[in-house]
């Protein structure tokens, strides 16, 4: 699956590192970074961070 | 012994956060569930936080037009035709787990879920006719952004999160601010006197005139009266001074509803057989913190209420017991004058608050971060324009203390 972070409209509320460590977590300068591409297994876990997001910055598929 | 009905029949009444994320989650767990999401605004369910913020600025500058405002701020829904949506229709009663639309409409259940949240509260006192206004909805919003206009004096009654975000917003758009609250710092009772106080000192800085330790007494025609006699001009007036509870279609029910719906750790409400409760209308205990019901007015409380009540629904249709224990993590943001406000936790219930990153004197100039203590532990952390990677090391300390003393207060639950 592709994961997008929409960069315009995130205003780094750090839900999705909360709820799917796994693909999403801060950088030393605080910066968002995410793994772009991760299989089936994190749907769950994808769908979690994206529900969380209050920006709905979040998509993937 | 509970009845297991194949496809069971749940309606959710309130069809915003709370009420759409219980439908998304209960259709995934009960893909036989017949649901049914009930709703009395005409709009599909939307996004409120951006109502004080960058929706009010957008609207009121005439920036986009208010079609494309409830677009933006419409939920993305994964629901497709897994509800059957009824806009426009409030509830009026409940009779057993039959839930009684305005209209006479009778729709049967086998379950009801409370998701009707809150409304403004008020000031009983009449005059300013025309110019006084609250903030919840987004027919609210539009009310209010059509008002504010560049040099127009605006009176902000109530100096919690929204009447502070409003005052904030309306500083950007060119007015003259002035907030009146009743205690002697704005935000006092959410984030405690030392960061209220920096805060207070931020938006004085801002220009906004803050009128601390009063309240109002009446209105002129154009005018805000003050206790102490004070007499503000107002073109433009906000209440802002707390909410409500939606649930006078809950009564008679059963349900305590003494502030919200009480409801217990499988977010029933004793004495209703049938009915839960959700979002911001829900009270109830967190084990994080004590025994103590509570309401919590933030955003993640529906989403993390709504994946609760999936949970006990999809255990009882399997005939197994609900997993143990509801203890979600509470977080909340704000953002003033550019400024982000960042918590996790519950530091309304600190009595100590510690400065563990910058300056409280440097608020909105340099990143602070702050704990709450409540008898030395701590029940929260605060970001004021953190950096988010250093927030979430705290947070996860703060997640990591708070499950040690839960499991302290009760050894059957593992320490994590
Ligand atoms: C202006 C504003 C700014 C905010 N900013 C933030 C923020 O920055 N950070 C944060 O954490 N939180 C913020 N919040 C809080 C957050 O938006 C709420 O916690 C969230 O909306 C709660 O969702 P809910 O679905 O429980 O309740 P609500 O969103 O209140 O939805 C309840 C729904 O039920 C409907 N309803 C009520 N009675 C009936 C009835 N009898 N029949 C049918 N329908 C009914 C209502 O009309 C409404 O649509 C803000 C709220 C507002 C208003
Ligand atoms: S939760 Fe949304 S807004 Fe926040 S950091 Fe993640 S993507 Fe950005």
């Amino acid at each position: 699956m592709n994961v997008t972070v929409d960069m315009s409209i995130c205003l780094l509320h750090g839900q999705c590192v909360i709820a799917a460590p796994e693909v999403f977590s801060f950088d030393d300068a605080g910066g968002l970074v995410w793994l772009t591409q991760v299989d089936e297994g994190l749907r769950g876990a994808l769908e979690a961070a994206s529900d969380a997001c209050p920006e709905q910055a979040i998509t993937f598929g | 012994m509970t009845m297991h009905t194949p496809a069971p029949r749940i309606t959710i009444v309130g069809a915003s956060l709370a009420g759409l994320r219980t439908a998304e989650a209960v259709a995934g767990v009960l893909p036989g569930a017949r649901i049914t999401l009930i709703g009395d605004e005409g709009a599909a369910p939307y996004n409120r936080p951006p109502l004080s913020k960058d929706a009010l600025e957008s609207l009121a500058r005439g920036r986009e037009t208010a079609a494309a405002v409830l677009e933006r701020l419409a939920l993305r829904s994964k629901l497709g035709d897994r509800a059957e949506l009824r806009l426009g229709q409030a509830a009026v009663a409940l009779e057993g787990t039959t839930v009684r639309l305005a209209d006479g409409t009778a729709i049967p259940g086998d379950r009801v879920i409370a998701a009707t949240g809150l409304r403004p509260r008020r000031l009983a006192l009449t005059g300013a006719e025309g110019r006084r206004h609250v903030l919840r909805s987004f027919a609210d919003l539009r009310a209010l952004a059509a008002d504010l206009r560049p040099g127009a004096r605006l009176v902000v009654i109530g100096g919690g999160f929204i009447g502070c975000e409003i005052a904030a917003t309306a500083r950007k758009l060119g007015l003259s601010v002035r907030l009146v609250e009743p205690a002697p710092q704005p935000m006092l009772r959410a984030l405690g006197p030392r960061v209220a106080a920096a805060m207070a000192a931020l938006h004085r800085v801002q220009g906004v005139d803050l009128y601390l330790g009063r309240s109002v007494a009446g209105f002129g025609a154009a005018q805000v009266v003050l206790d102490d006699g004070q007499a503000l001009e107002a073109d433009v007036i906000v209440e802002a001074l707390g909410s409500h509870p939606n649930v006078e279609w809950l009564a008679g029910s059963g349900a305590d509803l003494t502030d919200g719906v009480l409801v217990d750790d499988h977010l029933c409400a004793p004495g209703a057989p049938g009915l839960m409760a959700e979002g911001d209308v829900a009270r109830f205990a967190n084990p994080l913190f004590d025994a103590t019901p509570r309401r919590t007015e933030h955003w993640c409380i529906p989403g993390q209420t709504a994946r609760r009540v999936a949970e006990v629904l999809a255990a009882e249709a399997a005939g197994s017991p609900p997993p143990e224990r509801f203890a979600p993590l509470p977080s909340f943001w704000s953002d003033q004058h550019g400024l982000r406000l960042q918590a996790f936790g519950a530091p309304t219930l600190a009595d100590a608050t510690r400065v563990v990153e910058g300056d409280l004197g440097l608020t909105g100039t340099a990143p602070v971060i702050v704990e709450y203590l409540r008898e030395g532990r701590p029940v929260g952390v605060l970001g004021l324009g953190a950096n988010p990677a250093a927030l979430a090391r705290h947070r996860a300390h703060l997640e990591t203390s708070l499950a040690r003393s839960l499991a302290e207060a009760d050894p059957a639950t593992p320490a994590v």
